[in-house]
């Protein structure tokens, strides 16, 4: 079942405050993963494990590199529902 | 007496069936609480354990540790990170240079939570929901690798594994590692989380627990003649060792001094205790040649006394046979009675005990010896705690593990 942007919005910050403790208000879509959220690969890769379970989909480890920002996670988790 | 090498310990932390912290655990322990209860799930129905019960530690970690820590810890180190940071804090957090810092905190098994949870994983749902953090979670270096990060502890991070004397020979390295002047201050001791359906089924299976689920507060009964087993219990202790320098500079308050380590190893059987105690005694020897002290010094052991009439009654007939007459005088205690057994952590907790025994002059009772075995050859302490006389003093504690590891570590009044 595909989720709106909002949903995934919500539910990936939910994963990353989760995660790293951060306030879930902090996980923006312009936030950059590594250099505003402060997120190691080891973290990220986590994050993504759970994401992938919560939207029900697949996102290869060479797709990882691109997702730069919240937004970028965001996107690319719509599409792939779609 | 005191020269600069000398180790003290000037910090406790613990986290334990009997309570959250060392004051707690060590009251209820002078009370002769016991900390085993009840499980409160159904493992011994589902999967036919003969067990339902075990020495559960009594803090809820979700409550102390914040979210990305307990994702990121085993219960194993997040057992090790709580009474670090207590034995930190008690220390009065002491300045010293990360370099000159040690960690030394071990485990006997390891992250059996997160190995195990990871095999359903991969099983039920296959490799790509495995988590990143499962290696790091699941190894027995773990708890103290954790603890170095929090601690900034970079004269190294050490886990010694030697099953139920784990916790003990980490107190003993650590205090080797600031006698030969490789750190000055020193984070030391033992963490277990085992109390998960297959290591209770695993040591059934062995044959070596209490089966008494209709009174799990009386099954620990080390040295009584209807022992029929130990308790699977959880926590850890930790220590903070410093050099008696290092204390002195900086004004510390100090527990006790570690005056001696003693370690050997069986090399007899992969369970069982050398029946002879040729073993144990070369131990506790070697603690005492390690401090200049005789059996005349020793006041009070901390038994290892598990509850397993070969283990109780091998330790017993050791300690007379190296002390001789001197062991008249010796109060012995045997805390597992209360607190279960905490193997990687019991040797850490049980020191802990034995440096409050000498600090506080009295050593803990030992619960449940309604018939005392007439082959224990050692006065025990049973019911009241046991007052220790003034003056210099000193007490052992033994720890010994599947394996045939055995440490003594003999401790001196400050």
């Amino acid at each position: 079942m595909a989720n709106t942007e909002q949903e995934i919005l919500t539910g990936l910050a939910e994963i990353v405050a989760e995660e790293t403790g951060l306030d879930t208000a902090d996980v923006a879509l312009e936030k950059s993963f590594t250099d505003d959220l402060d997120i190691d690969s080891l973290s990220m890769m986590t994050i993504v494990t759970h994401a992938e379970d919560k939207f029900g989909v697949r996102i290869p480890d060479e797709e990882v590199k691109n997702l730069a920002t919240v937004g970028d996670a965001v996107s690319y988790i719509k599409t792939a529902q779609d | 007496m005191t020269s600069a090498r000398d180790v003290v310990v000037t910090g406790l932390g613990a986290t334990t069936p009997l309570g959250g912290d060392v004051p707690s655990t060590w009251e209820a322990a002078l009370a002769g609480k016991s900390g085993a209860r009840t499980m409160d799930n159904d493992w011994a129905e589902r999967y036919e354990i003969p067990v339902n019960f075990a020495a559960t530690i009594k803090v809820k970690p979700e409550e102390v540790l914040k979210r990305p820590e307990l994702k990121r810890m085993d219960p194993s180190a997040q057992y090790a990170v709580i009474a670090a940071r207590e034995a930190w804090k008690d220390a009065g957090e002491p300045e010293v240079a990360g370099e000159r810092l040690g960690s030394v905190v071990s485990s006997g098994i390891g992250g059996v939570w997160t190995l195990l949870d990871g095999w359903d994983t991969l099983r039920e749902r296959g490799a790509r929901r495995l988590l990143p953090m499962t290696v790091p979670m699941l190894m027995p270096n773990s708890p103290t690798a954790f603890v170095s990060l929090d601690l900034g502890a970079r004269a190294g991070a050490h886990a010694l594994v030697s099953a139920c004397a784990s916790g003990a020979e980490a107190i003993g390295y650590g205090a080797e590692m600031i006698r030969s002047g490789r750190a000055d201050v020193v984070v030391a001791g033992g963490t277990e989380a085992t109390i998960h359906p297959m290591p209770i089924a695993a040591f059934a299976a062995s044959r070596t627990l209490s089966l008494r689920n209709d009174d799990p507060e009386g099954a620990s009964r080390p040295y009584d003649a209807d022992r029929d087993g130990f308790v699977v219990g959880e926590g850890a202790a930790v220590v903070v060792l410093e050099s008696a320098e290092h204390a002195a500079a900086r004004g510390a308050r100090v527990y006790a001094r570690i005056g001696g380590v003693g370690l050997s190893s069986d090399a007899y059987h992969i369970t069982s205790p050398d029946p002879d105690g040729t073993g144990q005694v070369a131990a506790m020897r070697g603690a005492l040649e390690d401090a200049g002290a005789t059996g005349a010094d020793v006041v009070h052991v901390n038994a290892h006394a598990t509850s397993t009439k070969v283990g109780d009654l091998t330790e017993t007939a050791s300690i007379r046979r190296l002390f001789g007459s001197d062991a008249d005088h010796v109060q012995l205690s045997a805390t597992k009675s209360m607190t279960g057994h905490l193997l990687g952590g019991a040797g850490a907790l049980e020191t802990v005990f034995t440096v409050k025994a000498i600090a506080d002059r009295l050593a803990p009772p030992t619960i449940n010896v309604a018939n005392p075995d007439p082959e224990l050859q050692v006065p025990l302490v049973r019911d009241e705690p046991a007052k220790l006389p003034g003056g210099d003093i000193a007490a052992i504690n033994n720890s010994f593990g599947f394996g045939g590891h055995n440490v003594a570590l003999l401790v001196q009044n400050a």
